[in-house]
């Protein structure tokens, strides 16, 4: 029989950004906070203190912060009639691990949304008409606006001591900013980074080509800087060491950097490390969270108690804990009916490398995660797609994000993999080779969902979650569109030649070359309960004291990064608690 | 910001709610893993230092082994007029060394059944472990040269050797043991280029030879004041255990 704790206010099962959000907003509300984390605790001294966090192998080639497929993986399947797999070694995308979660490995690029994004059925219908709406695509309203969470936008900016350029405050467009960005409030906390060699050769040529280049709002600081909460960044020096690796200067954002310090001298805070949960429990009526049951260091499952519960762990965690503690309608692809699980998207990236003259100094091994210029011309609909056939849209960049050799050493199409003609062409391309990319929406789709595994557990017994999905005709069509536009860039840019990796139309899934980590949708926040999992304020429809974060609410895919609009929500979601919620416990949105 | 303090007032926090209830003994578990994942030495320091040895003598390999890796390696990166080869660099001892770590058990993957064959883009689906890997792929390549050139792989001529892990890599040589293409470009090759470009202290890399020819800093991390300029960085580069080159 498993153990039982002593109840708390409020429970909060994973511990990276949104968890850490929650955490620190809800104790300043008073409310008793607990987090269990399954990884361990880690912080910038001694976890990644230089010269320690320099190692390539350990963080890159051996996936230092990555969460252990052994424990815990998925399955994937291209269709319902195929047989799923599981992910075995890390490849496409790359959940984290332990305190701070997948805020330690992340390259720190920190967007917002497309306002239209939020609403793009409504917007596409009006438009394009109704029937612009491919046959089988969930697209769907997310049941908030952009107004409502801009000031959690600009909140969380401000904790992540963002830099950036305005291009639109208050409805004033602004020079050197992104000329499509939707109203801010305010200025970014600090001023864009130093453009490295592939972002500046990236901003003039598409400028030349009449695009509108700006810098990348990024949370790597470029100046020393104390948030809100008084946590303190110094400014990043271009490492090169961001992706993958936890910030030896405390300048990418990370709830070690921004929150965890205040937080931890909260006595109305704990929080237990090597603690999985299992379950969320719920009383007979099947309406009120009760508990959770998680799992020790030991093996031993231990059951807390608490009165308000928010499933704060990464994507792929937070929709199989709703899954396998029967909390709302699983989806079925059948009927089109249930709603966990379904709309289950991804994103698409086109990624080519530019090979340049021994001339021309690029310096790979200097950058930072979200350093770079973007162009935003082809993001959502700020393009007519009346001709194009495709919705979507996304952003095009050239970001330098730092690389070493052990990370691998691109090189032009044709050249030997080893042997003496593979040594004279890493000697002469290292120093001398750009990456430019576009990240690119994927939407929702009726046969691309969640549900569990029927063969495969992870080594707590449990049924791993299982991935239904391929790219659609939809994404395929628009990402030969963007690597049309990035082949042009590319030799706009003077690159001798190019060579890397456009999605075309007849692609699979490719579960081997990393691709991004951001996948999300299964859980969607809403405004009808036939389709969505959530409220508006992340409140679980069927348990009105169960809170769902993460991308896993996304109504459909965006085209920019994910994380702002992730730490933007739970400051919403959280705002709202301490508003509303917490004066009159029970469903924020009648039925 | 002192992580230190922090962690010290939040686990004299744990511990004082831990008087509470009967469950003192779980909490207590939890509080002194939670100390030692934050607080002890091992977690600070860099891996060990063990950079290349004239004279090392594998622990993993045999010696019929240890002749194979030799050989493919100064095929795989040969000595030549643009620098060192893979072995005046250690990269076989470098391999050897990793065959002793958890991740050659696979420890870090989903090693569990059932295994089917699976079209390529869903990745490893094999039940076998790095270790493996090398055990069986080099068992199975000397096996082919025995049998077609009457010599193991080691005693070609370097042509010879050559040819056969091109019709390797291609897939044009295959063995009923093991994919020999996935054991070549998932394998063999990926550690020897990891030998190649790690840091010194994994027993590859000798004296940053590998950074040297590409111009790669290695550990500076520190570009502040050149990431605005696209011209050569002036410093040769630094190791983890502070080598300077």
């Amino acid at each position: 029989m498993a153990i039982v704790e002593k109840p708390v206010d409020v429970l909060i099962v994973g511990f990276g950004w949104t968890g850490a959000i929650m955490a620190i907003e809800l104790a300043r509300a008073g409310l008793n906070v607990l987090a269990l984390e399954r990884g361990e605790d880690a912080s910038t001294v001694p976890n990644w203190a230089y010269p320690k966090v320099t190692d390539e192998i350990a963080q890159s080639a051996r996936n230092g912060l990555l969460q252990n497929l052994s424990k815990s993986t998925v399955t994937i399947r291209y269709t319902k009639n195929d047989r799923a797999l599981p992910y075995r070694q890390i490849g496409s995308f790359k959940p984290g691990t332990g305190v701070g979660g997948a805020g330690i490995h992340w390259s720190g690029v920190h967007s917002r949304v497309m306002p239209q994004e939020l609403n793009l059925k409504s917007h596409v219908t009006a438009r394009y008409g109704a029937h612009f709406i491919p046959a089988g695509m969930n697209l769907q309203d997310w049941g908030i606006s952009y107004d409502e969470l801009e000031p959690h936008f600009d909140h969380f900016e401000r904790v992540c001591g963002t830099s950036g350029k305005a291009g639109n405050i208050r409805g004033q467009k602004l020079e050197g900013g992104n000329a499509f960005e939707a109203p801010r409030s305010q200025e970014f906390p600090l001023p864009p980074l130093t453009d490295p060699p592939t972002s500046v050769l990236f901003a003039k040529a598409t400028r030349e080509l009449g695009y509108h280049p700006s810098p990348l709002p990024a949370a790597n600081a470029s100046r020393p800087y104390t948030n809100p909460y008084g946590c303190q960044l110094g400014p990043c020096n271009f490492c090169g060491f961001c992706s993958d690796y936890g910030c030896i200067n405390y300048s990418k954002a990370s709830p070690q950097t921004t929150i965890l310090p205040v937080l931890y001298r909260m006595p109305n805070f704990a929080l237990r490390t090597n603690a999985h949960v299992l379950k969320v429990n719920t009383d007979k009526s099947g309406k009120v969270a009760t508990s959770v049951t998680y799992v020790d260091a030991q093996g031993r499952e231990i059951e807390q108690p608490a009165s308000m519960v928010i499933l704060a762990a990464f994507h792929l965690h937070n929709v199989r804990l709703m899954l396998s503690s029967g909390i709302g309608k699983p989806y079925d692809p059948g009927t089109g009916e249930g709603t966990v699980g379904r709309n289950f998207c991804y994103q698409l990236l086109n990624s080519i490398n530019l090979f340049f003259d021994k001339s021309v100094y690029i310096n790979q091994f200097m950058g930072s995660g979200g350093v770079g210029q973007a162009i935003d011309d082809f993001y959502g609909d700020n393009f007519d797609h009346a001709k194009l056939g495709f919705i979507g849209g996304g952003v095009i960049w050239g970001r330098q994000t730092g690389n070493g050799p052990v990370r691998g050493i691109p090189l032009p199409s044709g050249s030997p993999g080893w042997g003496s003609g593979w040594k004279a062409a890493v000697k002469e391309n290292f120093l001398h080779t750009g990456r430019i990319e576009s990240q690119m929406s994927n939407m929702a789709y009726r046969n691309c969902y969640l549900d569990l595994d029927p063969t495969y557990r992870d080594a707590y017994g449990t049924p791993l979650l299982r991935m239904t999905k391929n790219w659609q005709d939809n994404d395929l069509r628009m990402s030969e569109f963007f690597g049309e536009r990035l082949s042009e860039i590319g030799k706009a840019m003077g690159a001798t030649s190019i060579a890397g990796r456009i999605l075309k139309r007849g692609d699979n899934w490719d579960l081997r070359p990393y691709q991004s980590t951001h996948i999300n949708g299964g859980t969607a926040m809403g405004s009808d309960p036939k389709t969505s999992v959530v409220n508006k304020y992340l409140q679980s429809w069927d348990v009105s004291n169960l809170f769902v974060l993460g991308a896993n609410v996304f109504a459909h895919g965006i085209g920019y990064n994910p994380t702002g609009l992730v730490g933007a929500l739970a400051y919403w979601a959280a705002a709202n608690i301490r508003s509303s919620y917490l004066k009159d416990p029970g469903p924020m949105v009648r039925r | 910001m002192s992580s230190h303090d922090d962690h010290t007032s939040r686990r004299d926090f744990l511990t004082g709610v831990i008087a509470l209830g009967p469950v003192v003994a779980t909490l207590a578990a939890g509080a002194a893993l939670e100390s030692r994942g934050s607080d002890e030495l091992p977690n600070s320091v860099p891996a060990p230092n063990h950079p290349t040895v004239t004279d090392y003598r594998p622990t993993f390999f045999t010696p019929a082994e240890w002749q194979f890796i030799n050989a493919a390696c100064a095929r795989l990166i040969p000595a030549d007029e643009h620098g060192p080869g893979a072995i005046e660099v250690g990269v076989p001892q470098y391999i050897d060394r990793q065959m002793n770590t958890p991740w050659a058990e696979g420890a870090n993957w989903y090693m569990q059944g059932p295994f089917f064959e699976a079209a390529a883009e869903f990745g490893y689906q094999s039940q076998l472990t790095p270790k493996q890997q090398f055990r069986l792929g080099i068992k199975a390549i000397d096996g082919l040269c025995q049998e077609r050139l009457k010599q193991a792989f080691a005693n070609l001529t370097p042509t010879q050797q050559d040819d056969v892990l091109r019709q390797i890599e291609k897939g044009t040589l295959t063995s009923p043991e093991l994919p020999l293409a996935t054991f070549f470009s998932g394998f063999l090759l990926k550690y020897v280029l990891e030998g190649y470009f790690c840091d010194p202290m994994y027993g590859g890399n000798k004296e940053m030879a590998a950074w040297k020819m590409i111009g790669h800093p290695g550990a500076r991390a520190d570009y502040f004041e050149w990431v605005g300029e696209a011209k050569p960085y002036p410093y040769g580069p630094a190791s983890i255990y502070g080598e300077r080159g």
